[in-house]
């Protein structure tokens, strides 16, 4: 009756190898390593840049391990110390031509040592938390109360024009909060206003009031459609943090939404707050100016005669050195969107909508130039690029676009470049923490330790007092320790202190399920069952009572982790992982050890597990049934 | 090696009164600290703004708390952290001061009073990571770095606590029901009564020593809750086994049976979970101190309360036979000693 079936063995194995396998990476520790990164959001990091960094090395005879594109930047690893900052040297000197304002990103970073093949079957080592490596922790506050608002004045622009095409007569458009309001002189028209409005403006609500003489329609935002402006604003403003983030040059930012509203960044590595804080709080602006095309213009290009009063001189993404007016025609405030689409034949473009003020500007400014290039500028770090300069073709109004001369990919670049300048709704710092390397290194050490004492002293208190099940137990902990580990690793959950400390916590908490396996047998033997029945029964009888047990110990880990943030989260994952395996672990685990040992021995005698002490038959209201020789 | 060695069922029940009277007085010092003591909340909760900083000597904490009382913060806690060079510092949220900008402010003041220079230090890790911090420098050494410095606004530590008592309500009412579907109502409520009562105790505890209570204390209490549950558990699943068994027990002997046989094994996986706190207590460090100290005393008061309050509650809310054994009764039984009790 204790023989498992051979599946069961090798669906045990594979699960060994399989913890084996995903555990390994975290023994390999890390090594030096060097990150390349863009430092402008005009220029992006690709293959050819893979190539140029491996010419590099190339040229100053580095060996690297290896060279690779990963996420938005080049990693490549080295042996040790000194060829890294080697690497790094050369690797600058060939990217950067000018040192004062350098095009790429080139800095010292850690990847883990664990080999290609690890890597290639996705076996990472585990995500450390920012407790446990040091760095900074940001937790930011976006204000959706302005992106609504800002969403608001965009709505007052559309409905003026389309009331203005419709030839409906109002009496003035205003933003009242967050809502639009119009008033109306008759009832006619309003009737009139709300059909053209409906049909154009599925996202709004509207309302009519009346207020004596003044009638009025009011319009809200439908709830969808607000919540559809939160998740862009929230979007947009991780997107703009993630191009800014990577001017730091740490190996694993993390840019996440957390909550409705806020937006959690965790710089590993990066101990200066207060330049974390400069570089996040940055806004690259975009303005949109004239470009010079007259003769001296011309001559200013080519570097023949001076650039004229008035005029200044920049770089324009594709096409080389542009002449653009001083005169600011828009800023980037007036912005309300880009959007990559497509244009009435087809072709790539880029879907630009401005504001009501911008909207009013651009209608005077293309007017009058129709036929001229207008440029859009992108400073950041106080220096400006030329992103575009398209012609003016028409008239333009809120909504319009560029088109011609690129493909989709170029048409969404571009988009994201004049987007990435701007925060969609601003943000404020709430929460913000740094820990510093060295706490981090004596925090692993000090998980580990508590990991590893706890472990022994349970495994050498179950060997002493249940002997050979004892064993069995001891190495059903250890195989649960590493099936931890392993799914851990496979999720990539973030690891923190606590989470360690639920580690070590899930360690107590699992050997439950084998003491109440022990006992019933020892239990199942003083009441006179063979040892081959008190086996099976013991493990049979037991199990009821530990899925119990750990059931409820699952609701408080769900709840944690339900409601917990932070390092309660942390230490929900973990606890809850840890209750999951230990079920296999305790249970199928070490029945199968037991039954390999046991199994086969037709005429068992007795099993090593303690003394079994059984009460002399004196007790008569003892419900337990009297001793007999096992 | 055997540890138990029970002749016969010992009679808890017999001493159910005083034994819940014990826990009730218990419980009632705990409530008695906790509203006028009331816990000592971690910045997590609070809202405010901490630093450690390291001095390279032993640390003179009433030197510390000067230069920060003239650099003019008040309500400024200053205390020994981990070991004597360590110092955590602890600014309450104050109104008109950019919260964000604290920590550098503090270092600044406390690196003047070393006679140093705060500056920007680029240095490279012995692994091979950049570092960039800024350090605290005077001519020949470093006289004070910064560990570690955090800041929570007020709203943050508000939420916090609001879904802090959101995952203890949802942690009670899902064992209440997982109890009652598997048992019985009644042991549902004399389950979560008993470890409820822990929960107050272990916050009693932390209330009377004014032990910080931060995010990772809440965590040990609300993972002690569901651990101990699965102890009242265990013994309720006795008492439906002795209620089967053995028809000739009445509930008290029934309840008096069931603990006795689990005994043994609720003292030696508490035993093997305090080994393993233990270990945290000893080797975790300042961290994780108080998480393992709230586990002990989890711990230790869960047997407790599981052995003795919750059967006891049990049989005071009047757990019958007939409750948890479906089968029914043959009516005409001699030996049930419920005969004519029974509805």
């Amino acid at each position: 009756m204790n023989r498992y079936p051979l599946w069961k063995y090798v669906i045990l194995v594979i699960a060994f190898l399989i913890g084996a396998l995903y555990s390994l990476p975290n023994l390999f520790g890390e090594a030096p390593a060097v990150q390349v990164s863009s430092s402008k959001v005009t220029i992006k990091i690709d293959e050819a840049l893979v190539a140029r960094v491996n010419t590099a090395l190339a040229d100053a005879k580095i060996q690297a391990d290896f060279v690779q594109l990963e996420g938005g930047s080049i990693k490549a690893r080295f042996a040790d110390t000194d060829v890294q900052i080697k690497a790094k040297d050369a690797i600058s000197a060939a990217l950067n031509k000018d040192p004062a304002d350098p095009t790429y990103i080139v800095a010292l970073n850690l990847l883990s040592r664990s080999p290609h093949w690890l890597a290639s079957i996705h076996a990472f080592p585990m995500y450390l938390g920012l407790d446990l490596r040091g760095g900074v922790h940001f937790l930011m506050q976006v204000d959706m109360k302005a992106a609504l608002t800002k969403k608001a004045e965009a709505l007052t622009g559309d409905v003026r024009s389309m009331l203005r095409d419709k030839n409906v007569r109002h009496a003035g458009i205003s933003r009242e909060g967050n809502t639009v309001r119009i008033a109306f002189r008759e009832d006619e028209t309003r009737k009139a206003a709300e059909v053209v409005l409906n049909a154009q403006l599925p996202e709004v609500t509207w309302t009519e009031v009346a207020e004596g003489e003044n009638l009025a329609l009011v319009g809200n935002l439908k709830p969808q459609a607000q919540k559809a402006v939160q998740d862009a604003a929230l979007k947009q403003n991780i997107t703009t943090l993630h191009n800014r983030v990577n001017e730091l040059g740490t190996s694993e930012p993390v840019i996440q939404q957390q909550g409705a509203d806020r937006i959690v960044v965790e710089l590993p590595g990066v101990q200066d707050t207060a330049r974390a804080k400069d570089i996040i709080g940055r806004t690259a602006t975009l303005e949109m100016r004239m470009v010079d095309d007259s003769a001296e213009a011309q001559a200013a290009i080519t570097g023949a005669g001076p650039v004229p009063f008035g005029d200044e001189r920049y770089i324009d993404r594709q096409f080389g050195p542009i002449i653009v007016k001083r005169a600011v025609i828009l800023t980037g405030d007036n912005l309300n969107d880009a959007q990559p689409g497509f244009d009435e034949n087809h072709q790539p473009s880029v879907n630009l909508t401005v504001d009501a003020k911008g909207a009013r500007i651009m209608k005077e400014v293309s007017r009058e130039n129709i036929g001229k290039r207008m440029a859009i500028l992108l400073f950041e770090k106080g220096k400006g690029e030329v992103v575009t300069a398209p012609r003016i073709n028409s008239e333009l109004g809120g909504n319009f676009r560029i088109s011609g001369a690129m493909g989709t990919q170029e048409a969404a670049d571009t988009a994201l470049l004049l987007r990435a300048g701007s925060l969609a709704a601003p943000m404020e710092i709430i929460e913000e923490r740094t820990i510093g390397p060295s706490l981090g290194a004596e925090n692993i050490a000090k998980g580990i330790h508590s990991v590893i004492g706890g472990f022994v002293a349970v495994a050498a208190f179950m060997c002493l007092y249940y002997m050979m099940f004892g064993f069995v137990s001891a190495l059903a902990l250890g195989f649960n320790l590493l099936l931890v580990v392993a799914v851990l690793s496979m999720l990539q959950a973030t690891l923190s202190l606590p989470g360690m400390a639920a580690i070590a916590l899930v360690l107590g908490m699992a050997i439950d399920a084998n003491v109440l396996i022990n006992e019933r047998i020892r239990e199942e033997l003083r009441g006179g069952a063979a040892p081959q029945v008190a086996i099976n029964l013991g493990y049979e009888r037991a199990f009821a009572t530990i899925l119990d047990s750990n059931v409820t110990t699952l609701i408080a880990g769900l709840s944690l982790l339900a409601f917990g943030s932070g390092p309660v989260k942390g230490f929900a994952v973990v606890h809850c992982l840890g209750i999951l395996t230990s079920m296999f672990s305790s249970v199928v685990f070490s029945r199968a050890l037991v039954n390999l040992w046991y199994g086969r021995q037709k005429k068992l005698k007795s099993l090593s597990i303690g003394q079994v002490w059984k009460p002399a038959p004196d007790s008569p209201e003892q419900p337990a049934p009297s001793a007999e020789k096992a | 090696m055997e540890l138990f060695r029970i002749k016969r069922d010992l009679p808890f029940m017999k001493h159910a009164l005083i034994l819940n009277a014990i826990s009730f007085i218990t419980f009632a010092a705990a409530v008695f600290f906790l509203t006028t003591r009331g816990l000592h909340f971690s910045i997590e909760f609070t809202g405010g703004t901490e630093v450690e900083v390291q001095y390279s000597q032993a640390a003179d904490v009433e030197k510390t708390r000067g230069v920060l009382t003239q650099m003019g913060f008040k309500e400024v806690q200053v205390q020994n952290f981990g070991s004597s060079r360590d110092v955590l510092i602890r600014l309450p949220i104050t109104a008109g001061i950019k919260q964000t900008e604290l920590a550098d402010q503090v270092f600044g003041g406390l690196c003047k009073a070393e006679n140093g220079q705060v500056r920007q230090h680029d240095s490279v890790s012995d692994k091979g990571e950049a570092i960039s911090k800024k350090v605290c420098a005077t001519a020949t050494a470093e006289p004070v770095s910064l560990t570690r410095s955090g800041t929570v606004g007020p709203a943050v530590g508000q939420e916090l606590a609001w879904d802090a008592a959101k995952a203890l309500i949802c942690v009670v009412i899902g064992i209440v029901i997982y109890l009652a579907i598997r048992f019985e109502w009644k042991f549902g409520v004399a389950g979560i009564i008993a470890n409820l009562h822990d929960v107050v105790i272990i916050l009693g505890f932390f209330a009377f020593f004014q032990w910080e209570f931060s995010l990772t204390v809440l965590a040990a209490v609300l993972a002690v809750l569901g651990y101990s549950v699965n102890e009242s558990v265990v013994i309720f699943d006795r008492v439906r086994e002795a209620f089967r068994k053995y028809r000739k027990l009445n509930t008290h002997e029934v309840i008096d049976h069931a603990i006795t046989s689990t005994i043994s094994r609720t003292i030696i996986t508490h035993g093997c979970t305090q080994l393993v706190v233990l270990s945290m207590l000893l080797f975790g460090g300042p961290t994780l101190h108080y998480f393992a100290l709230a586990l002990t005393i989890g711990i230790c008061f869960g047997i407790y309360s599981s052995v003795f309050v919750a059967a006891a509650i049990a049989m005071w809310l009047g757990v019958k036979r007939e409750d948890l054994v479906k089968v029914p009764l043959s009516k005409d039984d001699p030996n049930d000693p419920n005969a004519g009790a029974v509805v």
